[in-house]
């Protein structure tokens, strides 16, 4: 009996101890990251799955300037569809388990809250230890303070200024001249309206492309400080001043001129649709000259691609001359796997990033081109041009509001232009969405 | 056998692995999330006691409210859907294609071994407006009733998605029904045919008794299914135009997830279960009752 109870017990045991076993196994293999542990072997890179730009001029330098980098500490790119990013980040930062470089979320909120949880290297203290500040664009370092705490909180892999591009073909067929004012925006629109062109081309399924027209208004009328004052809690998006300003772009989508099913078009359907010279107008940072200058993709060719600064509103406080500019999808570094084989990438980076973009892509970044490169056309000497002269930059609309208010502002968007929501609506369900944080 | 299966450690070794892998992977995550619904923060930050207000904040939520509403319009309209689709298909097959039921059996079948993804992109494809017609846009052309904007308005989007959902998921119920049906006893149905019964009066009075067991398996199956949605929703609309059709699981997701309010999401992970509960509860009371005895 004593043995048959004691065999009993045993074989329990063996059971219980097995399937515990297996459990902490399972468990374990979920627990562990892919991530970079002190000295990480490789320069993990986890980039959005959308933006191409980085990660191939950063590819091109592993094999050429940053070759003996690359040998210490070698590229490995994981990419993540830009929407599921900030899930990825929150889950890695939460193990611990953040890869070298990253792109630093949606919005500069996450980043900065990564920042002032001590997940993300000092970059301004990195970079000056190893002699490579300098190699950053004071207007870019001064754009990355404004959007994230004052802090150098990501690298300027791009640096856009944004506006409307036109196309110039279009605009002189139908005797239209480049608008200066907001009510000369609209008089072209209205004449292209009627040539049967599409006036503009947007992606409501981004949303931001309608969002950013909002708050051009809003600057323009109000002055650059417009999306800081509701930011701080001096302003709210449903004063009567920042109403006035969606129902403007409101009345844009009334009188049809973002072409059908704006909500349903994606971003790429949208920049097709201007390069196809199927609409007049685009709106868009300056990230879209590499596609402007892909011939491949530019049907209209560069040569009649022009680009304007959203227009002066008739007695507003703003002036033409102040674009929103920013560093595209930041891209940062984390703090725990920072050493030397990666200051020397990071080195090699600011000095030589510049000049391989601009030269293969055609794109603006925020380091110095320290290789003279010949701009492939005019819109982007036009670009480069009023980058060096802008006097001031302004927010775009969902700058400094949380990942919830940006998300909400992005998906209700496309209603504002459909009309299913109204300015009033629109402006308060974003209101609301700010203040219930 | 008798003598194992009545040994109270034997039971205990058969079903203790079993038992634990589930309570480790089922049963603590619940509970921890009941845990997370009383706090506040996030994984970068870490979380900190917060008492009832998530449960406050669930009561003034419109966005909750929406959300819960659309979750009950969705449940029902697809789980009417589904089961009578369902059912009729499962007439047909009994009554009307008998042996040669297969190949039609197979067909409607097909959608529901297909990733839900691939069948939202479909459906978002056939009804796009932009940049050129889908199918059925191009067929309202053709009839010369204009082209309608399907997802930018939240009415139209939710008869999309039923659709959808009733066409992907009626299959496996013609399927379920089916087997209920075959199981009516010919001699029944025969007698009743002698009797003078009209196919209808026999569908009413023999049938639907007789399959109401299976059929009562089935609502519990699509209410409790479909109260659960988020795949189909996430492929199709992705909860928009806004949130007009965001369900309680994708703002629960969006809550956890985009906007990193754990506590917040799992305070509507539990309104959620809550809901789950009661409506089984209902169902279970229901199908108790004898429905032959009226």
């Amino acid at each position: 009996m004593t043995t048959h109870l004691s065999r009993a017990r045993n074989t329990r045991l063996a059971g219980l101890t097995a399937a515990t076993s297996a459990v902490v196994l399972v468990a374990s293999a979920c627990g562990g990251g892919s991530g970079a542990a002190e000295g990480a072997k490789e320069f993990s890179y986890l980039s959005a799955t959308e933006n191409t730009t980085v990660r191939n001029a950063l590819t091109t330098l592993s094999k050429n300037a940053c070759k003996k980098e690359n040998e210490a500490q070698s590229l490995k790119v994981e990419t993540v569809p830009q929407a599921s990013l900030d899930q990825k980040l929150q889950l890695l930062a939460g193990q611990d388990a953040l890869p070298v470089q990253f792109a630093a979320g949606n919005a500069p909120a996450l980043t900065n809250e990564l920042n002032s949880s001590g997940k993300l290297a000092d970059l301004e203290k990195e970079l000056k230890a190893l002699g490579a500040y300098e190699e950053l664009e004071p207007a870019a370092i001064s754009t990355i303070k404004a959007l994230y705490n004052d802090k150098l909180a990501v690298l300027p892999y791009e640096y856009n200024i944004e506006g409307i591009f036109y196309n110039k073909k279009i605009f002189s067929d139908n005797g239209i001249t480049t608008p200066a004012t907001w009510d000369a925006l609209k008089a072209a629109a209205q004449k292209l309206d009627k040539a049967g062109v599409q006036p503009f081309a947007a992606s409501g399924q981004q949303g931001w492309p309608i969002t950013r027209l909002v708050s051009g208004y809003l600057y323009r009328t109000l002055g650059p400080e417009a999306m800081k004052a509701v930011a701080d809690g001096k302003a709210n998006l449903t004063d009567p001043e920042y109403v006035k300003a969606a129902q403007e772009i409101a009345d844009l989508g009334k009188k049809g001129y973002f072409g059908k099913s704006v909500g349903s078009i994606d971003y790429d359907t949208a920049m097709n649709t201007f390069l196809n010279g199927k609409a007049g107008m685009f709106y868009m940072g300056s990230w879209a000259l590499a596609s402007i200058s892909n011939p491949e993709q530019n049907k209209i060719g560069a040569e009649n691609v022009g680009f304007m600064p959203f227009p002066a509103v008739s007695g507003g406080k703003g002036s033409i001359d102040q674009y929103p500019s920013n560093i595209g999808l930041g891209v940062t570094l984390g703090a725990k796997s920072f050493d030397d084989k990666t200051g020397a990438w990071v080195t090699c980076i600011a000095k030589n990033y510049g000049s391989t973009v601009l030269e293969d892509q055609g794109a603006i970044s925020g380091f110095k081109v320290n290789t003279e490169v010949k701009d492939s056309n005019e819109v982007t000497t036009q670009v480069r041009r009023t980058i060096g002269e802008s006097k001031q930059n302004v927010l775009w609309f969902e700058a400094l509001f949380s990942t919830k208010a940006t998300t909400i502002s992005n998906t209700s968007a496309p209603g504002l232009v459909t009309g299913s929501m109204s300015a009033q609506e629109f402006m308060k369900t974003v209101q609301d969405a700010l203040a219930s944080n | 056998m008798h003598r194992v299966l009545g040994d109270r450690r034997a039971i205990l070794i058969l079903i203790g692995p079993a038992l634990l892998v589930y309570s480790l992977i089922m049963l603590v995550p619940m509970v921890w999330s009941l845990g997370y619904a009383f706090t506040k923060g996030n994984a970068i930050n870490g979380f900190t006691g917060n008492g009832v207000a998530n449960f406050e904040r669930l009561l003034t939520d419109e966005a909750v409210h929406e959300a819960l509403w659309f979750t009950l319009k969705y449940a029902v309209a697809v789980t009417a859907g589904q089961v009578v689709a369902g059912y009729l298909l499962a007439l047909l097959y009994v009554f009307f294609l008998k042996k040669a039921s297969a190949l039609i059996r197979t067909l409607v079948f097909f959608p529901v071994i297909l990733p839900t993804v691939a069948v939202g992109l479909l459906f978002k494809q056939m009804f796009q407006v932009a940049p050129q017609n889908g199918p059925v846009n191009a067929l309202l052309e053709a009839v010369g009733l204009g082209s309608v904007d399907w997802f930018s308005d939240g009415g139209n989007a939710f008869w999309v998605l039923i659709l959808m959902d009733v066409w992907r998921s009626m299959g496996f119920y013609a399927v379920l029904l089916f087997a209920g049906l075959v199981d009516i006893p010919d001699e029944v149905l025969e007698s009743a045919r002698l009797d003078g019964a009209s196919g209808l009066q026999t569908i009413r009075h023999i049938v639907l008794p007789l399959s109401l067991p299976v059929l009562m398996s089935s609502l519990i199956f699509s209410i409790n299914g479909t109260l659960k949605v988020f795949d189909s929703v996430v492929a199709l609309t992705n909860g928009g135009p806004g949130n007009d059709t965001t369900p309680l699981t994708l703002y629960m997701f969006q809550t956890s997830f985009t906007y990193s309010d754990y506590g917040y999401g799992s305070a509507i992970a539990l309104l959620l279960t809550v809901l789950s509960l009661v409506v089984s509860l209902v169902v279970f009371r229901l199908s108790r009752r004898d429905l032959t005895k009226g």
